[in-house]
């Protein structure tokens, strides 16, 4: 077990772990000997100073980058590399995808299809991942985007869009695959400030009503302080403290995530 | 009055000969242009993600081709080939494909390296299996952005087939050298030509300028 386990606001099973992660680009350690669990439910969000390696850990999550060394397990599963007869092997392909469809990701850029109307985008892997039929797959991307406030928006095309509109589908897409797991980087950083309220607003509705884990990167500190159920300070790669939201947001301990607060909020 | 090198009366005697021609220059280019671009793309996508055992020999035929002539590899193909396929067309058909296949494959490379990395991280997200994301996301946005350059690909195998003199085949200009040389007036059949082509490719080209204006 990491040596963190028995800290505040992590009770119950691991739902995401991180066992001695290493990650280097190049000659550039930006993770390095990381442990850390999220429980199910539990919505963490990670703060820190650009650079500290908090996308890097969301990125880790979702399989965009590999690993340089330990694991990363969802839902108990190894992602992208698991310990067999003490050797450290590299997870299939098949089998990684069967773990990552249990996890939705949000992009900073939305990176909607630009080739697909806003309901293809939401049906896409619905159809082609979960092997749903276009009767089954059609009402629920409806629903999905009733509940993000773009139902008549579906025959558009991203372009036609703004920001926050395309966020807003792009967070419906994520959901439609019925994710356990829903990692949120930066999602409100490239928006225009009035356009931040009404993702955000989305965002605070789907935490409510479901038990959906999430891993949040945001500079939004409301809303981390809204939605988190335990923060985690990063700098240079390393954990620099972590609790609750008030406690961390009213009376940090650490030096470090003081001057970081000081200069964000 | 008739200057002495143009007569209206070889004009009128070539110019239906020269359109059968056109029907094989026709049927050449559509032909050709189907092989480039189907082929083009397998080429780009093998030299993306095969393995180096395969990449590596592709790569080498590709460069081989590239940096001969299309003139050298006609009469190169026909030499060997003939013994084995009767119709002379087919070979030069199959040669200006693949020919222009190579640099088809290019074309697709550039299409391919233009469509956004975030493009990828999101098929990767909704764990869409690698040929699912190619077929969906990636070739359909790396082919819009090709369809400019594969339109004047095509012009320019339209040009070429001319080529194709040096192996016999009747297309256009074989049909207006050999009138020539059966009648000694040359003028006439070739200009009719040389027109015939500015006809056929001049509209073709504004319209590839109207796409690249529609897609820019």
């Amino acid at each position: 077990m990491p040596d963190n386990a028995d800290n505040a606001g992590q009770p119950g099973i691991p739902h995401i772990e991180f066992r001695d992660v290493v990650k280097k680009f190049g000659d550039n350690t930006v993770l390095n000997d990381l442990n850390f669990t999220v429980a199910k439910g539990e919505r963490v969000t990670l703060i820190g100073p650009s650079g500290s390696g908090k996308t890097t850990i969301l990125r880790l999550v979702m399989t965009l980058e590999e690993l340089t060394g330990g694991y990363v397990f969802v839902g108990g599963d190894p992602l992208q590399y698991e310990d067999r007869g003490g050797k450290r092997q590299r997870v299939p392909d098949k089998v990684r995808r069967r773990t990552t469809t249990q996890i939705g990701m949000v992009f900073q850029h939305f990176n909607l299809f630009p080739n697909m109307s806003v309901l293809e985008n939401i049906i896409e892997a619905p159809l082609h991942v979960m092997g749903l039929s276009k009767a089954e797959a059609i009402p629920k991307a409806e629903a999905l985007l009733e509940k993000v406030g773009m139902a008549d928006k579906r025959d558009f095309n991203p372009s036609q869009l703004s920001g926050g509109q395309q966020q807003r589908v792009a967070i419906a897409r994520a959901l439609a695959m019925d994710p356990e797991v829903l990692l949120l980087d930066e999602v409100t950083s490239a928006l225009d400030p009035e356009l931040v309220g009404e993702v955000l607003t989305v965002l605070k509705d789907i935490a409510e009503e479901t038990d959906i884990s999430m891993l949040i990167v945001t500079h939004e500190m409301q809303f981390a302080r809204d939605v988190s159920d335990r923060v985690m300070m990063f700098d240079e790669g390393r954990i620099v403290e972590e609790g609750a939201p008030e406690k961390i947001f009213s009376s940090p301990e650490s030096q470090r995530t003081q001057d970081f607060l000081r200069a964000v909020l | 009055m008739n200057p002495s090198w143009w007569d209206w009366n070889h004009a009128a005697t070539v110019f239906p000969l020269l359109l059968q021609g056109f029907k094989i220059t026709l049927l050449a280019t559509v032909l050709g242009t189907l092989i480039a671009v189907v082929l083009g793309l397998v080429v780009a996508i093998i030299r993306r993600i095969a393995p180096t055992i395969i990449r590596n020999p592709v790569t080498w035929v590709v460069e081989f081709i590239r940096m001969t002539p299309l003139v050298v590899q006609l009469v190169f193909a026909n030499l060997v080939l003939s013994p084995y396929i009767e119709s002379t067309l087919a070979i030069g058909i199959w040669v200006l494909g693949i020919h222009y296949t190579t640099y088809m494959a290019e074309v697709y490379r550039a299409g391919i390296d233009s469509v956004a990395k975030g493009q990828w991280e999101a098929a990767t997200a909704l764990s869409l299996p690698v040929a699912r994301t190619w077929r969906a996301v990636v070739i359909p946005q790396a082919i819009r952005n090709t369809l400019p350059a594969l339109g004047n690909y095509a012009i320019s195998m339209f040009k070429e087939t001319p080529f194709f003199v040096v192996i016999y085949i009747p297309e256009m200009v074989r049909v207006a050298q050999t009138y020539g040389g059966d009648t000694f007036r040359y003028t006439e059949s070739i200009t009719l030509a040389g027109l015939i082509f500015l006809v056929a490719s001049y509209p073709t080209s504004l319209l590839i300028r109207r796409l690249e204006k529609k897609l820019a």
